[in-house]
C-alpha cells in the first residue's frame, strides 16, 4: 500500500508472501467495492397482517406502560414504607417494578415500532473533508490579520502588550489568595505529629469510654482503645479529629511470646505482656484492626499490610514500610492502664516533612 | 445533502394553514430553526449495536441527573453532629452521627421512593462508568480515535476522569464508615506527595482529617462543579460526533467519503428514545430489586472501625489493587531527612499516571508510527490491526489484574485461597500478564487474518467430496460472494516506516537521524508482522495454478464421467 | 500524676480503696457466678461420661488428661463454653489439618456435648455456657450492638457479619447461620485466630447487644437482594453481569435488522 514497501532498508517480513509478480499481469491492484448490499424486505413490508400484528404489539406495550405508571401511584398510596426493613423493601420493590414497567413499556414499544414499521432502507450521504476550503481559509486568515492590525498591537507597543497579558495573568490572584489562605484552616500541618495522649492519660474502651484495668486484659484479649475523656468532648468534631490519630489497639501476650517491643534502652513501654500500638496504618492510614490471636499478626483489611505484634509490630507482609508506633503504657496506682507519653514518632501514613 | 430525500424543489413558502405549521412559521421567523431542521432531520446515522454503548453512558447520565435531583431535595450536606432519633433502622437509633448521615437514613426509610431513587442513582453511577469503559474499548479496538477524532478521544478520556471524580465525590457524601475510610486512604495518598502533600491534605479537609468541611465541599463538587463540566464536555463530545458524522463499520458501499445508515427522523430518533427508556427501565429494575450501598450497614463515620471488604466502587478498584500489590519493604526513602513514600506514590500516582498517559497519547503515537495523515471514517476490524488490538488487550489485562488484586480478600474467602499467595500471584501477573496477553492477542489476530486470506483465496468448504477418475478425492470449495470477500480484502496492512539514510549524497551526517531511527524501531514493533489483503491477482493465481481443491475444465469432465452423480454450480 | 499522689494520702483514700476492692471482687464474682451456678447442675455422672467420650475422641491430640501436646492447646481452664462452641459447631473433633478448623455437621449430640463440656470444665475453672437469657436477642439493644460490632468485630467478620479473609488462607466465617449461643461463646472464648473478648472488655449485656444486632441483620436488606452484603465489589460485579448485560442485550436487539 505505501510507497516505502520496497525500500531496501525495510527488513521487515510479511507473514504471508505475495506471489511472484508475473501472475499479477492484467489484474486490478485491488478488488472493487461491491456497493451497498441489496435491500431485503422485512415481513412487515410484504405481509400486511404482520404489519398489523406489530402495530398491535406496540399499542399493547404502550398501554402496559400506562398501567405501570398507574400501578406505581397505587403502590405509592397503598404501600407506605413503615420504616421496618421488610416494609421499606416492599415499598421499594413495588414502586421500582412499576416504574420499570412504565419505562420499559415505552422503550420496547418505541424500538419495536422503529424496527418493524418505520422505513428500513439504508440511505447514503456524502462526507465532506473537515478542513475548510482554501478560499475560505484565505479569507479567515485575512480577517484575522485585519483584526489584529486594527487593534494596533502588531509589531510595536511591547509595554502595552506586556501590561495587557500581565494584568490578565495576575487578576485571578485577587480571588485565589484569600481562597487558598482560608481553605486549609490554620495550615498548621505540624498537628500531624502529635496526638492527645500524654503522660497519665488513661486507656479507655472504644466506644464506651470505660477506663481499662491491667488485670482486665487477659492473655489473648484485644482491646480497641481511646484516650479517656469526658462524654461531652466525645460528641464534638475536635474529638473525631483527635480520635483519628489517637486510636490504639492493645493486646496481651504471654510474656514469653513477646519477643521485642519498641522500648528504648532503660525504658519499659509495655506492661506484663500488654502492648499498645497505634491503630492507624503506616501505609495510608486505615485502621489496622484485624488481630489474629494465634499468630500475633495484625492485618489491615484495606490493603493487607501485616504487622507482627510479638515482634515490635514490624511489617511482615503487604505495602506498609514502617512498623506501627507503640504507645508507651504503664499502670497507675489504681491499677488502670495509663500512657507514659505521646507516641515517640508521628502516627499514620508518611509525609514529606515527617522526620523534620 | 442526501441523494434521495432533498431533491424536491423547495418552492416559495406558502402561508401555513395548520396549527403546527403556524407554530413552526412563528418559531422560524424568530430563530431560523428551519436551517437546523433541514440539516438534521434526515441526517444519516450508521446503525450497529456497539454504537449504542456511548448512548448507554449518555442515558445513564441523564438518569443520574433525574434521580440526583430527587436526592438533593432530601439530603443535607452538613457534618453537624446529631443524635439519630428515628426508630428505623433499629441499629441506628440513638447513635451520634452527622446530619448528612441522618438525612441519608431519613430519605431511605421515611421518604417514599427515597431508597429506590438512592439505589437507582448509585446503580446508574456504576453503569455510567461501565458503559464509558466499554464504549472506550469499542472506540479503541475499531480505531475510531484516528484522524479526525483524536480531539474527541481526549474529550472522552476527560469525561471518564470526570466520571471517576463524580463517583468518588458522590459515594463519600453519606459520611459513613466505608466511604470515610476511602477518604482516609485518599488523605494518606495525598500526604505522600512530596513537598506539598501535607498542605494539600489541609486544603482538601480544611484542616486535619476528617474535620467538618469535607462533606459540604464534596457536595458542591458533586452536584455543581463536576456535573457542570461533565455536561459541557458531553455537549462538546456530541457536537464533534455530529460535526464529523459517525464512523461506520466496513462493508459494501461504505467508504471514507460517505456515511450509510438510517435517517435521524424517524428511525434513529425513535431507537434513541427507546434506548433511553430501556436504560432507565433497567436501572429502575436494578434499583427495585438489588440493594446497593446500604450505609446503615457501615454506620456513621467513626475513625476507629473498618470492615472486611473495605473497597471502593468498581471503577476505583484498580487503584485499590495497585495499592495492595505494592510491596512495602525498602520502598520508603528518606532523603536529607525528607520522607519519600514510594510504596504509596508508585501505586497511587505513577501507575494510574502511566495508564492515563497511554490512553491520551495512543492516537498520536499510532498516527506517527503509521505515517498516516488521512481522515478515517471506516472502522477497522480489530484483527486487521494486530499490534493495536494486542496493546489494547494488554492494557485491559493490566486493568483487570489490578481490579482483581483490589478484590483479593473476597477471592480468598470465596475460593478458599490464601490472601498472601493471591497477592504474590498478582504481583507477578501484573508484569507477565499484559505481555502474554499482547503476544497471544497479536497471534490470534494474525491467525484470523490468515484465515480470511485462506477464505478469499479458496472459498468456503462446501462439504461436498468429489472423487477423480484417478482415485484422488477433493472437497469442493465455493468461492465467496462479493460482499463477503469485500469485508476480508478491504483493509490496509501498513509497513514499518522507511527513513532517509544516515548521510546525504555528499556523505554529510543528517540531522534528526537518531530520532527517525527510534520512530522506525517503534514502527517495526507495530507493523513488522503483518498479513496483506488478498489482491485479485492472487485469487487468479490461486485458481490458475490448479490448486488441489479447484476443478479445471478437463478435470471436471473426468469427474463427471467417473462419479456420474456429482454436479457443480461453481 | 502529682494530683493523684497527693490524693492517695487523703484520709478517705482507704475507704475509696476498700470500695474499689469490693467492686472489683463483685465484678469478678459476677463474671464467674454463672459458671458456679452451672457447675451445680452438672452431675458427676455427666463428668464421667464426658471423660470417656474425651478419651475416645479427643485424647489423641489433646492428651489423655487434656493437658495438650505439641502444637495442640491444653484444655485445662478453657471452660465449658469453649467446648460447647467447638463441638456443637462441628469444628472439633477436627477432620484434617488445614489453615483452620472449619464448621461442619456436629459429631456429637447435645447430651454428649454437654457431658464433654462438663468434663473439661471440671479440669479447671473457665467461662461457662451462657444461659438462654444471656443470649436472648430480644433483650439486647441492636443499636449499641452495632456500635460495638463495628469497632470490635467488623474488620474480620464484615460490617454485617458476612465474613472476611484473614492471612494465609484463614478466614473469619459468616455469621448468618451461627446460633446466638455460639456467637456469645466465640466472643467469650476466642476460638482459633479470634481474640478473646472477656467480660471486662465487652460486658455480658454488651455481648447480648451484639447478638441482637446480628440477629437483626438476618432480616436482609431494606433495598432488596443484599447481594451477599459484600460491599462494592459484588455490587460492581452485578452491575456488569445484570445491568450492562441487559443493556448490551437490548443494544444488540436495537441494532439487529428486523426479519
Amino acid at each position: 500500500m505505501s510507497e516505502n514497501q520496497n525500500n531496501p532498508a525495510d527488513t521487515s517480513h510479511e507473514v504471508t508472501v505475495t506471489p511472484e509478480a508475473g501472475t499479477a499481469v492484467g489484474h486490478p491492484e485491488r478488488f472493487p467495492d461491491p456497493g451497498v448490499p441489496d435491500h431485503k424486505h422485512r415481513l412487515t413490508d410484504t405481509d400486511p397482517r404482520a404489519a398489523k400484528r406489530a402495530e398491535r404489539t406496540v399499542t399493547i406495550l404502550f398501554v402496559l406502560s400506562i398501567l405501570g405508571t398507574v400501578g406505581s401511584i397505587v403502590a405509592y398510596v397503598m404501600v407506605p414504607p413503615d420504616g421496618t426493613t421488610s416494609g421499606v423493601r416492599l415499598s421499594t420493590l413495588l414502586l421500582g417494578l412499576c416504574l420499570a414497567v412504565s419505562l420499559l413499556g415505552i422503550g420496547i414499544a418505541g424500538i419495536h415500532w422503529a424496527k418493524s414499521l418505520m422505513g428500513d432502507k439504508e440511505m447514503v450521504q456524502e462526507r465532506h473533508p473537515l478542513a475548510t476550503n482554501e478560499e475560505d481559509r484565505a479569507i479567515a486568515v485575512q480577517d484575522l490579520n485585519e483584526g489584529l492590525a486594527d487593534s494596533g498591537v502588531v509589531g510595536r507597543r511591547g509595554v502595552l502588550k506586556g501590561a495587557f497579558f500581565g494584568a490578565l495573568a495576575l487578576f485571578p490572584l485577587a480571588i485565589a489568595v484569600p481562597l487558598i489562605g482560608s481553605v486549609g484552616g490554620d495550615w498548621n500541618v505540624s498537628k500531624f505529629k502529635h496526638t492527645m495522649w500524654k503522660n497519665g492519660t488513661r486507656l479507655a474502651i472504644d466506644p464506651s469510654g470505660r477506663p481499662i484495668k491491667a488485670a482486665d486484659v487477659t492473655v489473648g484479649s484485644v482491646f480497641h482503645v481511646i484516650p479517656e475523656t469526658t462524654e461531652e468532648f466525645r460528641s464534638t468534631h475536635e474529638w473525631i479529629n483527635e480520635k483519628s490519630k489517637a486510636v490504639v489497639l492493645m493486646v496481651r501476650l504471654n510474656p514469653e511470646d513477646l519477643r521485642t517491643d519498641q522500648s528504648p534502652e532503660g525504658e519499659t513501654w509495655s506492661h506484663e505482656g500488654i502492648v499498645a500500638y497505634s491503630k492507624i496504618c503506616t501505609h495510608v492510614g486505615c485502621p489496622v484492626a484485624l488481630y489474629e490471636q494465634q499468630t500475633h499478626h495484625l492485618l489491615c483489611p484495606c490493603h493487607q499490610s501485616t504487622f507482627d505484634i510479638a515482634d515490635s509490630a514490624k511489617v511482615v507482609f503487604g505495602p506498609a514500610n514502617r512498623r506501627l508506633p507503640q504507645l508507651p503504657i504503664t499502670v497507675d496506682d489504681e491499677g488502670y492502664l495509663v500512657a507514659q507519653d505521646d507516641f515517640a514518632e508521628p502516627i499514620g501514613p508518611s509525609f514529606w516533612e515527617r522526620l523534620k | 445533502m442526501s441523494t434521495a430525500t432533498h431533491d424536491t424543489k423547495r418552492e416559495a413558502p406558502a402561508k401555513p394553514t395548520t396549527t403546527v405549521g403556524k407554530a413552526a412559521d412563528y418559531l422560524d421567523q424568530r430563530t431560523s430553526i428551519g436551517v437546523a431542521v433541514k440539516e438534521f432531520a434526515r441526517k444519516v446515522f450508521p446503525d450497529h449495536w456497539s454504537f449504542m454503548l456511548g448512548e448507554i453512558a449518555l442515558f445513564s447520565f441523564v438518569v443520574l441527573i433525574i434521580s440526583g435531583f430527587f436526592l438533593t431535595m432530601f439530603f443535607e450536606p452538613s457534618m453537624a453532629l446529631t443524635t439519630y432519633e428515628g426508630e428505623h433502622p433499629a441499629t441506628m437509633h440513638g447513635q451520634l452521627m452527622s446530619v448528612a448521615f441522618a438525612s441519608t437514613l431519613d430519605m431511605s426509610f421515611e421518604v417514599r421512593g427515597g431508597l429506590l431513587m438512592r439505589q437507582i442513582h448509585h446503580w446508574s453511577a456504576l453503569i455510567f462508568m461501565a458503559s464509558i469503559v466499554v464504549h472506550m474499548m469499542r472506540v479503541f479496538f475499531t480505531g475510531a480515535f484516528r484522524k479526525p477524532r483524536e480531539i474527541n478521544w481526549i474529550v472522552g478520556i476527560l469525561l471518564m476522569i470526570l466520571g471517576l471524580a463524580a463517583g468518588f465525590t458522590g459515594y463519600s457524601l453519606p459520611d459513613d464508615v466505608l466511604s470515610g475510610n476511602g477518604l482516609r486512604i485518599t488523605d494518606g495518598v495525598v500526604k505522600s506527595i512530596p513537598l506539598i502533600g501535607s498542605f494539600m491534605s489541609y486544603m482538601i479537609f480544611g484542616g486535619e482529617f476528617p474535620g467538618h468541611h469535607i462533606v459540604p465541599r464534596l457536595f458542591t463538587l458533586h452536584i455543581f462543579v463536576v456535573p457542570g463540566i461533565l455536561l459541557a464536555l458531553i455537549a462538546l463530545h456530541l457536537f464533534l460526533m455530529v460535526l464529523q458524522k459517525h464512523t461506520q463499520y466496513p462493508g459494501g458501499g461504505r467508504t471514507d467519503k460517505n456515511v450509510v445508515g438510517y435517517p435521524a427522523l424517524p428511525v434513529y430518533v425513535a431507537k434513541m428514545t427507546g434506548n433511553f427508556f430501556m436504560v432507565f427501565g433497567v436501572l429502575a429494575l436494578m434499583g427495585a430489586t438489588m440493594s446497593i450501598n446500604n450505609v446503615w450497614n457501615y454506620g456513621p463515620f467513626d475513625p476507629s472501625p473498618v470492615s472486611a471488604g473495605a473497597q471502593p466502587d468498581w471503577y476505583m478498584l484498580f487503584l485499590e489493587g495497585s495499592l495492595r500489590l505494592m510491596p512495602g519493604q525498602g520502598t520508603e526513602w528518606v532523603i536529607f531527612g525528607y520522607t519519600l513514600p514510594l510504596n504509596v506514590l508508585i501505586p497511587a500516582v505513577v501507575i494510574p499516571g502511566i495508564l492515563f498517559t497511554f490512553l491520551i497519547v495512543y492516537p498520536f503515537l499510532e498516527a506517527r508510527v503509521t505515517g498516516d495523515d488521512r481522515e478515517h471514517h471506516v472502522l477497522d476490524r480489530p484483527r486487521n490491526k494486530p499490534a493495536r488490538t494486542g496493546l489494547g488487550v494488554a492494557f485491559l489485562t493490566a486493568f483487570i489484574i489490578l481490579a482483581l488484586a483490589g478484590s483479593n480478600d473476597l477471592i480468598a474467602t470465596h475460593f478458599a485461597l490464601s490472601i498472601n499467595a493471591i497477592t504474590w500471584v498478582f504481583r507477578v501477573l501484573f508484569f507477565v500478564g499484559p505481555v502474554f496477553a499482547y503476544w497471544v492477542t497479536k497471534r490470534i489476530c494474525l491467525g484470523l487474518q490468515r484465515k480470511d486470506r485462506e477464505l478469499v483465496l479458496h472459498g468456503h468448504e462446501s462439504g461436498r467430496i468429489v472423487r477423480f477418475a484417478n482415485g484422488e478425492y477433493i472437497e469442493v470449495h465455493t468461492p465467496l460472494d462479493d460482499q463477503e470477500r469485500w469485508l476480508r480484502v478491504n483493509f490496509e496492512a501498513p509497513a514499518p516506516l522507511a527513513i532517509a539514510p544516515k548521510t546525504d549524497a555528499r556523505g554529510v551526517k543528517r540531522k534528526g537521524y537518531g530520532a527517525d531511527k527510534r520512530w522506525q524501531g517503534l514502527s517495526r514493533f507495530f507493523y513488522e508482522d503483518r498479513v496483506s489483503p488478498v489482491t485479485p491477482a492472487e485469487v487468479a493465481a490461486a485458481h490458475s495454478h490448479g490448486e488441489h481443491d479447484e476443478l479445471s475444465g478437463s478435470e471436471r469432465q473426468a469427474v463427471e464421467a467417473g462419479a456420474g452423480t456429482t454436479s457443480r454450480e461453481h | 500524676m502529682k494530683a493523684l499522689a497527693a490524693r492517695r494520702h487523703h484520709r478517705l483514700a482507704p475507704v475509696v480503696l476498700l470500695l474499689l476492692a469490693l467492686l472489683t471482687t463483685g465484678g469478678v464474682y459476677a463474671a464467674l457466678a454463672p459458671s458456679t451456678a452451672k457447675a451445680e447442675t452438672v452431675s458427676t455422672a455427666d463428668i464421667e461420661t464426658g471423660k470417656k467420650l474425651f478419651q475416645a475422641n479427643c485424647a489423641t491430640c489433646h492428651g489423655a488428661n487434656a493437658e495438650g501436646t505439641d502444637g495442640v492447646p491444653s484444655l485445662v481452664g478453657v471452660g465449658a463454653a469453649a467446648v460447647d462452641f467447638q463441638v456443637s459447631t462441628g469444628r472439633m473433633p477436627m477432620q484434617m489439618n488445614g489453615p483452620q478448623a472449619e464448621a461442619k455437621p456436629p459429631q456429637f449430640d447435645a447430651e454428649q456435648t454437654a457431658a464433654l463440656a462438663a468434663y473439661v470444665a471440671s479440669l479447671g475453672a473457665g467461662p461457662a455456657i451462657p444461659t438462654d437469657e444471656q443470649v436472648d436477642p430480644t433483650q439486647g439493644d441492636p443499636s449499641n450492638g452495632m456500635a460495638l460490632f463495628r469497632t470490635n468485630c467488623a474488620m474480620c467478620h464484615n460490617a454485617v457479619g458476612a465474613g472476611g479473609a484473614l492471612s494465609e488462607g484463614k478466614f473469619a466465617p459468616a455469621l448468618w447461620e451461627t446460633s446466638e449461643r455460639n456467637i456469645y461463646q466465640a466472643m467469650l472464648t476466642g476460638p482459633q485466630s479470634m481474640p478473646v473478648f472477656n467480660d471486662a472488655n465487652i460486658t455480658p449485656d454488651e455481648k447480648r447487644d451484639i447478638v441482637s444486632f446480628l440477629v437483626e441483620q438476618r432480616e436482609g436488606s431494606a433495598g432488596g437482594n443484599a447481594l451477599g452484603a459484600l460491599g462494592p465489589v459484588s455490587e460492581g460485579l452485578w452491575a456488569f453481569v445484570i445491568g450492562l448485560g441487559l443493556l448490551i442485550g437490548a443494544a444488540v436487539w436495537i441494532g439487529a435488522k428486523s426479519s
